[in-house]
């Protein structure tokens, strides 16, 4: 698996994780396939991060958790975004793109 | 995130771990599963689909680890098992744990004691608002040298200066308190109106002193300390008004001041009332003595500087208007000093502070050198415990954390005790300090002390700990922790670095210990002047306006000597105004004829009764002595001392010759006084100090009559055993005059050394642990040598090496150590000795006998403590050694 070595930018991985609950309730392993997925296998989220990231932003109250059952009948810990965890998307979204088109811009101008 | 939030999810964590790690666990499972779910629905096998799964994602435990060390929780877990470990481990070495935890806590506490000391004096403000601004003000004798002010100096000062928003004045006052309860003599001040004004501080009932209250026969008012008027008056909270008897005379309370109120420029006084000298200046009168102390609260903005040129310029002007009232006590001075309180107070003991300071940071030093040393011989034990952690998959962080956490807490537990032992110190320290110490009342373990102590204790568990955590997590990048030779050697290396370390601490506080030594010592060898042994001292206080006037008081004291004369085991007795290394200092001016018009040289005063000179066997080179026959008559027969005739006679014979003293210097119509006799030099203020001009009169012809004199007494047996026999006598005569400050010349020889004395008790206490730890650190680094190579000396031997030559081997690592660590103390020693100057006396800095003695000490003591080990060397049987391989 030599080209899905990329590992998630350093301080987006919270961004990814509220974009990919916002779309539903999620659980663990679910979130890390969906941003390999929707990334193309460009990104490539590391279970321990992943979860670590998970157990922050739930603490922060962005998200929050239940165990439930899942299609194929496991039982489940399914994380959902929360009230504030929207707002946080929203804020953190604009402020992503908000970076990345001043990138683009640079880089742009350069050539 | 609000840190609220991750707190209280922290500490749900942190109450229900178990449930919050079954959580982990089974999610962390899920994902798994999950992944392998994935594989299988894509075809692989369940066997084959859950290994990749694994191999993809990696072990479950170290996900779980991952995700749990993090979140402030994790931290609390991992902290409370180290602590937990460390106490073990400490638990499992007692011998160990008891060494280093004693060694800290002398270190700690020895430290916190004398900073708890030091910090009021040196570093705390003085208990006053805005009190950088208050000055203390000193005329300037020749040479720099402050002296007290008079009062006509400071009326002049008073009514011309800008600079200063108060200025105020104050002597000593010992008034005898007369009422339904026990005469008692208490200590006090008499102080012009603006003393309290000056410090900014007023009386928590009644009114401060006015300018009314403080003028010549004005009334008698007088102001109480909180604890004089608990003590006394039962904290009556009528008092202001009253009318207390003091001196046989009433006095009106107008005021008391605060329980806070910390006096710093007479700690002891209970009492205040003014001064009421006579603002019109007699030339005369004590107007113009120098005995008041003076302070001053500079107006805002003003420097120091500009304040003292100030004064200066106004005191060229009081001097040509008032020049026969400064005539009367040695001239106009030279300037005016202003330096700030807190400096004054301080100056005369901030080297020895300082010293003292610096001496303790040795021992702590040493001490924590030690623990370290302690803790890498540990370390070597413990290689093989590190070294499975290591291979069990702790992270090398981890371990230095581990050895730091442990080290930290060997602090703690030392520090707590050093808490204990320092509070113990400081009763010490305040019985052994000598009575010039400022600001004794404000040493206690405050919060300064206590947040000193405990930065303290932070720090050496850090300090201590790092060096051998350093070891080890080089010994692990090094991947060489297995008994390898190279790392023992490194070790050792340090072990050695360290020895050599605490040796040359030791060196220097040693060395510094030997020249107070000889200091000390060198001071005792200098002849005083007079012989003390055997001689009983006392001060007779003639109290108030008892008598009526000077004829009365002089036939007091001549009858109570007369009495005292009489007790048996006296061999003689006299009276004399002012006594030598009590503490007195009493100059006036001298004029001589011979001068022709020049004025008013200072010299000592001793106004004597016949037998003072005999008593205290003060030799008379030239002339004769006082008798009793020089209370009348004209000429008034004057001595001067021997260096005060040398220099102003010049070889010529001074007997005849004339000179005016103290009020009548300058006054040509005054008759002057006849020179009879020459004695012996005396040193009055302190044995290191030499101030030999002196002039002794009869008492009876001093303008006015002393109320204060010290009788000396020589005995036949012990001085102090008469001291009650002496005390009834006088008292046979009027048993109400008091008597203070009873000792013999013996002690007040010894006390007037006090601070030295002090210095070097301290510096002996800190020498000997300095000494015993650097002995056993010796001891240490040969004897775990020995150990660590018994196989070589087993060698040796089997190779003919006889004990001796195994002997001299061990102790020569031992002295090698030594060695180094004295030639880096005597370096250190020279460049430290500077910080004692002020403390020696008669000798160099760089005396080489102290330095010979250090070194022949250090190499003795290192000397016993390599003996042991190498008797245990010595002793080695090689074929057992050779077996055991």
């Amino acid at each position: 698996m030599e080209n899905a070595g990329t590992d998630v930018i350093q301080g987006t991985l919270d961004l990814l994780i509220l974009k990919t609950l916002s779309l539903e309730p999620m659980h663990g392993f679910g979130i890390s396939r969906r941003v390999e997925q929707v990334s193309r296998g460009v990104f490539k989220v590391n279970p321990g991060s992943l979860l670590t990231a998970l157990q922050r932003l739930e603490r922060a109250g962005w998200i929050g958790s239940a165990w439930r059952q899942t299609e194929n009948s496991r039982r489940a810990k399914f994380y959902t975004l929360t009230r504030s965890g929207r707002k946080q998307l929203e804020l953190e979204t604009a402020d992503w793109q908000r970076r990345s088109s001043a990138i683009a811009r640079l880089l742009s101008a350069e050539s | 995130m609000s840190v609220w939030q991750q707190f209280a999810r922290g500490a749900q964590v942190l109450f229900h771990r178990r449930a919050a790690d079954k959580d982990l666990e089974e999610e962390v499972e899920h994902f798994l599963e999950a992944a392998a779910a994935e594989r299988i629905a894509a075809g692989e096998s369940p066997e084959g689909a859950q290994r990749a799964a694994r191999l993809e994602l990696g072990r479950p435990e170290l996900i779980r680890d991952e995700v749990r060390s993090h979140g402030w929780e994790n931290a609390v877990f991992t902290l409370a098992g180290d602590l937990r470990y460390a106490a073990r481990q400490l638990r499992a070495n007692p011998g160990f744990a008891i060494v280093a935890i004693v060694t800290l806590a002398l270190g700690v506490g020895a430290c916190t004691a004398i900073f708890s000391a030091v910090n009021p004096i040196l570093f705390a403000r003085l208990p006053y608002p805005n009190s950088n601004r208050i000055m203390s003000i000193w005329e300037m004798r020749k040479g720099g040298v402050p002296i007290f002010v008079s009062f006509g100096t400071f009326h002049g000062m008073q009514e011309r200066s800008r600079s200063f928003e108060a200025l105020a004045v104050t002597k000593p006052w010992q008034p005898t308190i007369t009422s339904a309860d026990q005469p008692e003599r208490l200590d006090g001040q008499r102080v012009s109106a603006g003393y309290f004004h000056v410090l900014s501080l007023s009386p928590r009932v009644g009114r401060d002193f006015e300018a009314s209250d403080d003028r010549l026969r004005g009334p008698n008012t007088v102001i109480l300390s909180d604890g004089l008027w608990r003590r006394r008056f039962a904290a009556d909270s009528g008092i202001v008004g009253r009318q207390i008897r003091l001196d046989d005379n009433l006095y009106t309370v107008i005021g008391v001041m605060p329980a806070s109120f910390e006096n710093v420029l007479a700690p002891a006084a209970q009492l205040w009332a003014p001064l009421q000298y006579d603002p019109s200046l007699p030339a005369d009168g004590r107007e113009w003595g120098h005995h008041l102390q003076m302070i001053g609260r500079l107006r805002p903005g003003i420097s120091e500087q500009r304040a003292s040129s100030e004064l200066g310029i106004i005191l060229q002007a009081l001097g040509q208007i008032y020049s026969k009232g400064y005539d009367s006590s040695g001239g106009v001075p030279d300037g005016m000093i202003v330096n700030s309180l807190q400096n004054d107070l301080t100056r005369g003991v901030k080297p020895a502070l300082l010293a003292i300071l610096g001496a303790v940071g040795f021992v702590l030093l040493i001490a924590c050198v030690n623990v370290s040393n302690l803790l890498l011989g540990r370390g070597a034990q413990r290689r093989g415990e590190m070294a499975m952690r290591a291979a069990l998959g702790a992270s090398q962080g981890r371990l230095v954390r581990q050895l730091l956490t442990e080290s930290v807490l060997l602090a703690i537990v030392g520090g707590a005790l050093g808490i204990v032992v320092a509070s113990l110190g400081v009763r010490l320290l305040v019985s052994l300090s000598p009575v010039d110490l400022p600001r004794v009342a404000a040493i206690s373990i405050d919060r300064d002390v206590f947040r000193f102590a405990l930065v303290v204790t932070g720090a050496i568990g850090i300090v201590v700990g790092a060096i051998p955590a350093f070891q080890i997590s080089k010994g692990l990048q090094s991947g060489i922790l297995q008994a390898s030779r190279r790392t023992t050697g490194s070790r050792h290396w340090t072990r050695r670095a360290l020895v050599v370390s605490e040796v040359a601490l030791a060196c220097v506080l040693l060395v510094g210990t030997g020249l107070l030594i000889r200091s000390l010592h060198q001071l005792f060898a200098v002849d005083p002047g007079f012989d003390g042994s055997h001689v009983l001292t006392m001060q007779i206080q003639e109290s108030g306006r008892r008598f009526q006037d000077d004829s009365e008081r002089l036939r007091f004291f001549r009858q109570a000597l007369d009495a005292v004369r009489r007790v048996p085991g006296v061999t003689s007795a006299g009276l004399t105004s002012q006594l030598p290394l009590s503490g007195d200092y009493e100059s006036y001016g001298v004029q001589f004829e011979r001068d022709n018009g020049k004025l008013g040289e200072p010299a000592f005063r001793y106004a004597v009764t016949p037998g003072y000179l005999e008593t205290m066997r003060i030799p008379l080179r030239r002339g004769r002595l006082l008798n009793e026959h020089d209370d009348n008559g004209m000429p008034v027969p004057v001595l001067i001392s021997e260096s005060f005739a040398k220099r102003k006679f010049s070889g010529e014979d001074p007997i005849g010759g004339r000179i005016r003293i103290g009020p009548d210097v300058g006054h040509e119509d005054r008759p002057w006084a006849t020179i009879v006799g020459v004695v012996g030099d005396v040193k009055q203020e302190s044995l290191a100090v030499s101030e030999p001009d002196a002039f002794y009169l009869p008492a009876s012809r001093w303008p006015w009559a002393d109320n204060v004199m010290s009788l000396v007494v020589r005995t036949e047996g012990d001085a102090a055993q008469l001291a009650p026999a002496v005390r009834n006598a006088i008292w046979s005569i009027d048993k109400d005059q008091p008597i203070v400050r009873v000792a013999s010349m013996d002690s007040l020889l010894a006390t007037s050394e006090a601070q030295r004395r002090f210095v070097l008790t301290l510096f002996e206490i800190f020498g000997i642990i300095a000494l015993v730890l650097a002995a056993v650190g010796i001891y240490g680094v040969v004897s775990g040598g020995v150990t660590e190579r018994i196989r070589e000396i087993g060698v040796r031997a089997a190779l003919g090496a006889s004990p001796r030559d195994i002997v001299g081997f061990v102790v020569r690592q031992g002295m090698t150590v030594t060695g180094l660590g004295i030639a880096l103390g005597l370096i250190g020693a020279i460049i430290a000795s500077d910080a004692l100057i002020t403390l020696l006396f008669g000798i160099a800095r760089l005396d080489v006998p102290t330095y010979a003695g250090v070194i022949v000490l250090l190499f003795g003591v290192a000397g016993i403590s390599c003996w042991i080990p190498a008797q245990r060397a010595a002793r080695v049987d090689p074929a057992i050694t050779l077996r055991a391989e």
